[in-house]
């Protein structure tokens, strides 16, 4: 008997408006694993990232955790479970410093104060062994590169003992020696068995990291690949919608080995 | 947690590379500095202190005068009413939100203590509470709208700014002046001072030494934790500068009728209100909704309980700083409120170094904003010009405020981003 998944969305439905952004998807994250979501512009990744982290809810659909079913209705549920989440527009505070940042809706406080000291000592460690540079950690993130907000969102996901790390094109912005080290950084995720969900639209990246590799097309799955065994023209195709109507290959054997 | 991570990177760089210093508060020279924090949109009181040092030159120098200690202690009076107000106006631009209500509200706070007290006998105790909590009851019914419904604060605050001038007006009824008693509770507030100068000097050696202690204290705990602190040298440096500023202020009060209980309570909800937004987790959400509301939004942050507490705290100040202009003259007229008022407690802030954006401000810019205002109006008073000067004086002074945000946050933006 295997372990149940430990993150399972299934016939999630998510509609603006006019546009259905999210129907009738299914996605399963498996401790120890990355799963790669990839997709056109628009076809619904950092919608359905949203729903996972409790901060658009699904219209409809069941998720389950550790093969419970879960309400996941405000960014709070998520974040009790341990899902961290990296948003493709950041979603810092320009005014605040680097570690008001990290430690925001989760600060650390002695007596009902806010501790700076101790929250100053947690980010220079996690910077550190991360290997990041920050002019200083005191400063507003306004005046931070883009590069530089980008880690520091990543960073901020690290705080706390996530199991499941959401990324929303985390490398979007960084250099290439940052690019590695991100790579790197989900690799490690994975070998201490937590589950990944790393969008990207850069085939290489996702090829270099992924165990699997999600398609979304137009709100819709549309194939779900192993990478070791799906080339790079059957992915680009899928995403582009020249094999619409192919079987998705879902629960391919060797799935739960994850690798 | 966090610690145990290993480095990925570091393994591939050459040995030797992360010897560099680590990141935190580097201290360099102060131009340096200076340019820095104007990039960064932290310029903080650097400008208004500046301003109001010429402000003082230029008045002193055109009437000896106005460096009284006299008009001095008059003007560390004269700024309690608006300071408080403009104290809880800081609050509402740091959402990067207005309070057009703020003047109405003092007013409406002053009479219904008036009509409560003179007309039908309240203990003044009672009377001011029920004042105050009337603020923060219409600041929680402003709130509420702009926060649940999701009308504009602009629009809230400005039916508030016409509604609860209304009201005041209404329960003043025909009688249009209400006298508060002149040895009451309220009349208290201004006109009552700590004649015995231990009184003064010994708050301004508490501050001083309280302010040495703090500082002292996060410093030791910055090295317990191997986190950068400041040096000792720039503490005891800051330290000295505070020391002189309050022995002087202090000095200067004794020279006429010592400490006014009325600074003492405006300097104790300074104290107070900083510590709150700085210190507390809650003063936290604050700055995080200035500084986006939907990143706040994400971390799982009550937005509308934030916003329509932030509102209340807003109306409670606009009362009490009602209750102190209102001491000062000893009654309740069908102008209370009116005027300027509004203008001045919102420029005070502004002036003060509160960003008109949202995310960055202090409450001490409500004290110095409000002092640059008062003594305006009060250098232009001695001289015996016109209104119209003190007008377009405290225009200007204004403008200059506002540029300096605007160019600061622009500084911000043109540096940072990609
Ligand atoms: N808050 C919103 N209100 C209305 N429509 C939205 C909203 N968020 C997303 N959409 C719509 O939902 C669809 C999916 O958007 P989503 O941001 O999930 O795409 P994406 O796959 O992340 O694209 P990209 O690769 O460009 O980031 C789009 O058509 C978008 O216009
Ligand atoms: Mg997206």
């Amino acid at each position: 008997m295997t372990a149940p998944p430990l993150l399972a969305l299934r016939g999630i439905f998510k509609r603006f408006g006019a546009v259905q952004a999210l129907a009738d998807v299914e996605l399963e994250i498996r401790a120890g694993q990355v799963v790669a979501l990839v997709g056109d512009n628009g076809a619904g990744k950092s919608t359905l990232i949203k729903v996972i982290a409790g901060v658009d809810p699904a219209d409809e659909g069941v998720i389950e955790w550790d093969g419970r079913p879960v309400h996941l209705a405000r960014p709070h549920d998520a974040q009790d479970l341990g899902i961290a989440t990296v948003y493709q527009d950041l979603a810092l505070c320009d005014n605040l410093d680097v570690v008001g940042n990290l430690f925001l809706g989760r600060e650390i406080h002695r007596a009902g104060l806010l501790d700076e000291v101790e929250m100053e000592r947690l980010t220079l460690d996690l910077l550190q062994t991360l290997a990041i540079r920050m002019p200083s950690v005191r400063l507003p993130v306004a005046s931070l590169s883009g590069g530089q907000r980008q880690t520091v969102a990543i960073s901020r996901s690290l705080i706390g003992e996530p199991r499941l790390v959401l990324l929303d094109e985390p490398t979007a912005s960084l250099g290439i020696e940052q690019t590695a080290q991100v790579l790197d950084l989900v690799e490690q995720l994975r070998e201490r068995g937590l589950g990944v969900l790393l969008i990207s639209h850069n085939m290489g990246d996702v090829k270099a990291v992924a165990d699997w590799i999600a398609v979304l097309r137009l709100g819709r799955n549309n194939g779900f690949f192993d990478v070791t065994t799906t080339s790079h023209e059957q992915i680009i195709s899928s995403i582009t919608g020249a094999t619409d109507n192919a079987v998705t290959r879902r629960a391919a054997p060797g799935w739960e080995v994850g690798r | 947690m966090s610690r145990t991570w290993s480095s990925p990177l570091r393994k591939r760089l050459p040995a030797g590379r992360d010897e560099r210093p680590p990141p935190g508060r580097g201290r360099q020279n102060p131009l340096d500095m200076l340019k820095r924090r104007f990039h960064s949109g932290e310029l903080g009181s650097v400008p208004v202190a500046l301003g109001l040092l010429v402000v003082w030159i230029i008045f002193a120098g055109l009437n000896e005068n106005f460096l009284s200690p006299r008009n001095l202690s008059n003007l560390s009076v004269d700024i309690v009413g608006i300071g408080m107000i403009s104290t809880g106006v800081v609050f509402v631009l740091l959402l990067g939100e207005i309070d057009l209500s703020v003047g109405s509200v003092s007013g409406l706070a002053a009479a219904g203590f008036a009509v409560l007290n003179v007309i039908h006998g309240v203990p003044e105790g009672l009377a001011l509470l029920l004042a105050v909590v009337a603020g923060t009851v219409i600041g929680a019914v402003q709130g509420f709208f702009f926060a649940k419904v999701g009308v504009p604060a602009f629009v809230v605050t400005l039916a508030g700014l016409l509604g609860w001038n209304g009201l005041m007006l209404y329960i003043l009824g025909s009688s249009g002046t209400i006298n508060l008693d002149d040895k009451g509770l309220v009349a208290m507030l201004t006109n009552y001072y700590f004649t015995n100068v231990a009184a003064a000097y010994g708050l301004a050696a508490l501050g001083t030494a309280g302010y040495f202690l703090a500082s002292y204290q996060d410093v030791r705990r910055r090295k317990a934790a191997g986190v950068p602190a400041r040096p000792l040298r720039e503490i005891v440096l800051r330290t000295g500068v505070l020391a002189v500023i309050c022995l002087a202020a202090a000095a200067v009060l004794n020279e006429f009728h010592g400490l006014p209980l009325a600074l003492l309570i405006f300097l104790v909800f300074l104290v107070g209100l900083d510590q709150v937004l700085r210190r507390t987790p809650y003063g936290r959400m604050v700055f995080a909704l200035g500084g986006s509301v939907e990143a706040s939004r994400r971390t799982g942050l009550n937005v509308d309980l934030v916003r329509i507490s932030v509102f209340m705290v807003s109306g409670t100040m606009a009362a009490i700083g009602g209750l102190f202009l209102a001491s000062r003259v000893t009654s309740a007229t069908q102008t209370s409120g009116s005027g300027n008022l509004l203008m001045d407690a919102i420029a005070a802030a502004v002036i003060g170094g509160t960003s008109m954006f949202g995310g960055r401000g202090r409450t001490w810019s409500a004290l110095l904003g409000v002092l640059v205002i008062q003594s305006i109006a009060s250098g232009v008073a001695l001289m015996g010009i016109q209104t119209a000067a003190q007008f377009m004086i405290t225009g200007g002074v204004l403008l200059v405020a506002v540029v300096i945000d605007s160019l600061s946050r622009r500084a911000q933006k043109a540096h940072g981003r990609v």
